[in-house]
């Protein structure tokens, strides 16, 4: 009888828990699907170096991905993401290059300027109640003008790997004394995974931040400070936007002012496919990390069958379009 | 039945425009279950969240266990041991049960929550009550039954001394509301205090220990469940003076033509299977308790809601309503109980307004014929008496008496004959009532029809040429005006099968 129940009960598990396990298993199948056609369609992708390029790739993409899904977690979103996160690269990258400044100071300053970000969506989102799409789309414009204004307007390349202060580098891309590089920077996305896992999942403002999400008014009525934890969402949101400024400036050659915008789209299309929901209230990081390898291999793989970045663009829109859908039909199958 | 664990005396309330407590008595003691009855906006609500904190009162006393209290907000007093399980339940979908049950007061070990503690806390807590729940089971894919054992596995986890269930059984099963019968019965005999609001008679009889009525913001008496009979309680929460004149007889001749016949409409829990006629001329009253379903069977035949089953004849003829269009083409207008949502673009002029469903026939070529649109407007506002300085005020300035006409015009000019009032004098205040009474009337008069849902028994009783009761999704009870009365309504709206 005990067990009949436990299976009954088992099959009863509707959207709120299922889904989310069949969600991963789907998006691996999808990233195999995605590795195997591109390796079909083109001869060059079937190389070493190609997947040293989708890591590089996914290394900003994981870090933007893991802090914008607290956002969407609240059911908010944060816009301010991908021009917030070049800022950072530059405006670190510049006190290094033209401030002869040690790489430490270069990497501290991107922090602090990512957690400033954080700090005025905070203030206008969950302090101001103004809707997070405008409000992170304005600190979108806020961080792209901030940008360019401090570094003269120009682009900014981070220390070499090699040089003395390119040490940094080295977290990412490591050069064996053979020559080899190996894509070490996996390692921080994992830890970055699993404490950020952690910390959603098991403590207080994790529980108080998908609860939010969940049922905001119900989370005010149970005495919890819902403005503090919002709000501790888009700091959280902003630090990962500094720190994915770091990766970007340490696996990419230069950082341009001006640029980042629509990089924002890779991230959250990330979050989604990995099964966060839009609506807020439910979302994993590891679905998250998941989703985000879906967007480096398209990123990787589409100019290898001749679709160059305005293709990209493309597919990423039509992408985001259909993890949404998706997302909408996964509530709507709930009501 | 214990020592009285709570009294409130004399407690007094008034918001603008109501006295919305006028000095109430209530007292509970430990061990029993205490009904608050009354007909809607009697003011029982208001009382419990008096009681809660949620409104400060303006005089009056609540001594609980022994001491005078006053509470800020809920969270104080529950704390204090006073909870209420609320109709509308509060819960988080996408967290388990037992995050739910513990939300804000996380068992921790170190830094981190520590779930499993949680989930045999849990656990203890339904073992407790006797019932089945997985505490790892997320919320939301829970029966709203279940839910409401939560709810109460939560009250009980905040050690509470008196619970507050507010309609619990509205959205209940049969057999979850026996199961949920048996956890009051358990607390009873834990000797706590629980006080018991619901609208269904026959549940009083059952669960329930003493009886207080409410009416009209006023305290009306305390009877005990056992000795008293339906008729006393019907009796007490009704036996208001009507100071308005009813209506003593049917002004429609009995061979008036049908125009609107709606056969066995279902949809979803609240419209089941309601059947009734409407003459050419007639009033229909629709009365019922909040929740009845009146609301929901208009949306059903206006096509705002998709029906499940079920036949609609306007004029004889078999008609398809499947959208608000429809509906209006076969001649139907619904003016919403809530105007400035449904019904009105308040920031349009009255012209704008007026001509909004119809103004396919106030257009030059592209353009709207303005001065065709005002002539029409203007006809309206003559024959309605709309108290407006022009057909180009914004409606937003208008009083709510004089909004109310201006959505008649639209449905008139829309050459509406069927029109369903719901609630049609909410908010609108007495000097306003009466002329929107005269209007309703006029209308009639004219061979207009009218479905009037109303929560307020003058006006269903002053209105009406029949009346239709409705509980609970069912039609529970009809009846012409002539055999009516307060007490006859209330039996059939407090009616379960």
């Amino acid at each position: 009888m005990g067990t009949n129940n436990n299976k009954t009960n088992a099959a009863k598990r509707g959207i709120f828990t299922s889904a989310g396990a069949t969600q991963k298993i789907v998006v691996i199948l999808v990233i195999v699907a995605l590795a195997v056609f591109f390796s079909v369609m083109s001869k060059p992708f079937r190389q070493y170096a190609t997947l040293v390029s989708i890591f590089d790739y996914s290394y900003y993409i994981s870090f933007m991905a893991i802090g914008v899904t607290f956002a969407l977690i609240t059911g908010g979103v944060d816009l301010s993401i991908g021009t917030g996160m070049i800022t950072c690269g530059l405006v670190g990258g510049y006190v290094i290059a033209h401030k002869a400044m040690p790489v430490g100071v270069g990497i501290l300053v991107a922090l602090v300027i990512g957690l400033l970000f954080g700090l005025i969506n905070a203030m206008t989102v969950a302090v101001m109640e103004l809707p997070p799409f405008i409000a992170t789309l304005c600190s979108m414009m806020l961080a792209r003008g901030i940008g360019s204004i401090l570094t003269g307007a120009l682009s900014v390349t981070w220390p070499p790997a090699g040089s003395e202060q390119g040490w940094v580098r080295s977290f990412f891309k490591y050069k064996t004394e053979g020559g080899l590089l190996i894509p070490v920077g996996f390692l921080l996305v994992i830890i970055a995974v699993i404490v950020m896992s952690l910390i959603l999942n098991h403590t207080r403002p994790g529980r108080y931040i998908i609860a939010i999400g969940s049922n905001k008014e119900a989370t005010r009525l149970s005495g919890i400070k819902v403005r503090k934890y919002q709000g501790l969402a888009y700091l959280i949101c902003g630090l990962f936007t500094g720190i994915a400024g770091i990766a970007y400036s340490c696996t990419f050659q230069a950082v341009a002012p001006g640029s980042g915008a629509g990089l924002e789209l890779d991230a959250i299309a990330g979050a989604i496919i990995g099964g966060t929901s839009m609506n807020g209230g439910y979302g994993t990081i590891t679905g998250t990390l998941l989703g985000v390898y879906v967007m480096s291999l398209l990123k990787t793989g589409l100019p290898y069958i001749g679709l160059q970045s305005n293709w990209q663009q493309i597919v990423t829109g039509i992408i985001l379009i259909i993890a949404v859908l998706v997302d909408v039909l996964k509530n709507t199958k709930g009501k | 039945m214990g020592e009285v664990i709570l009294t409130m005396k004399g407690i007094d309330k008034t918001f603008p425009g109501v006295h919305a407590l006028d000095h109430v008595d209530f007292e509970l003691k430990k061990g029993e279950v205490h009904a608050l009855m009354g007909e809607n906006g009697a003011g029982k609500s208001t009382l419990m969240k008096v009681l809660t904190g949620i409104y400060k009162k303006d005089s009056g006393s609540i001594i609980y266990e022994g001491k005078e209290v006053e509470f800020g907000n809920p969270r104080e007093a529950q704390s204090a041991g006073i909870v209420i399980v609320h109709q509308e339940l509060n819960m988080m979908n996408h967290l388990t049960v037992a995050q739910n049950i513990f939300i804000g007061r996380e068992i921790m070990s170190g830094k981190l929550i520590n779930d499993a503690q949680m989930n045999r806390k849990a656990k203890e807590l339904f073992d407790l009550l006797n019932i089945e729940i997985d505490p790892t089971e997320k919320m939301g894919n829970l029966t709203v039954g279940k839910q409401q054992m939560c709810e109460i596995a939560k009250a009980i986890s905040h050690e509470a001394k008196v619970i507050v269930f507010d309609e619990p059984t509205a959205a209940l099963t049969e057999s979850e509301i026996e199961e949920l019968f048996k956890i009051i019965r358990d607390l009873r005999a834990k000797d706590m205090g629980i006080i018991y609001i619901s609208h269904r008679m026959d549940e009083i009889k059952l669960i329930t220990d003493r009886v207080t009525v409410m009416r009209d913001g006023a305290y009306v008496t305390t009877l005990i469940s056992e000795s008293c009979t339906k008729d006393d309680i019907v009796h007490a929460m009704v036996g208001r003076v009507i100071y308005e004149e009813p209506k003593v007889k049917s002004n429609v001749p009995k061979d008036a033509p049908v125009v609107l016949k709606v056969e066995h409409l279902k949809a979803g829990r609240l419209v089941n299977d309601v059947s009734f006629e409407l003459k050419k001329g007639e009033i229909l009253g629709f009365a019922g308790l909040m929740g009845a379903g009146r609301t929901e069977t208009a949306r059903a035949i206006f096509g705002a809601d998709t029906k499940e089953s079920g036949d609609i004849y306007v004029n004889g003829e078999l008609v398809e309503i499947k959208s608000p269009q429809d509906a209006v083409k076969s001649g139907i207008g619904y003016l919403s109980e809530d105007r400035k949502r449904y019904g009105l673009a308040v920031q349009k002029t009255v012209a704008e307004n007026s001509t909004l469903a119809a103004l396919e026939r106030y257009m030059k070529g592209l353009f709207i014929d303005k001065r065709k649109e005002n002539e029409v407007t203007q006809q309206y506002i003559d024959s309605l008496k709309t108290k407006t300085p022009s057909t180009d005020q914004l409606v937003v300035n208008l009083s709510g008496g004089n909004q109310q006409k201006v959505v008649v015009s639209k449905w008139l000019v829309r050459n509406c004959d069927i029109l369903i009032f719901d609630e049609p004098t909410r908010g609108i205040d007495v000097g306003a009532k009466s002329e929107i009474y005269h209007l309703m009337n006029e209308l009639a008069k004219e061979g207009k029809s009218i479905i009037m849902i109303s929560s307020e028994m003058p006006e269903i009783l002053r209105m009406s040429d029949r009346i239709v009761i409705m509980c609970e999704g069912k039609k529970t009870g009809e009846m012409l005006i002539e055999e009516a009365s307060q007490e006859s309504i209330m039996h059939a709206a407090t009616l379960r099968d």
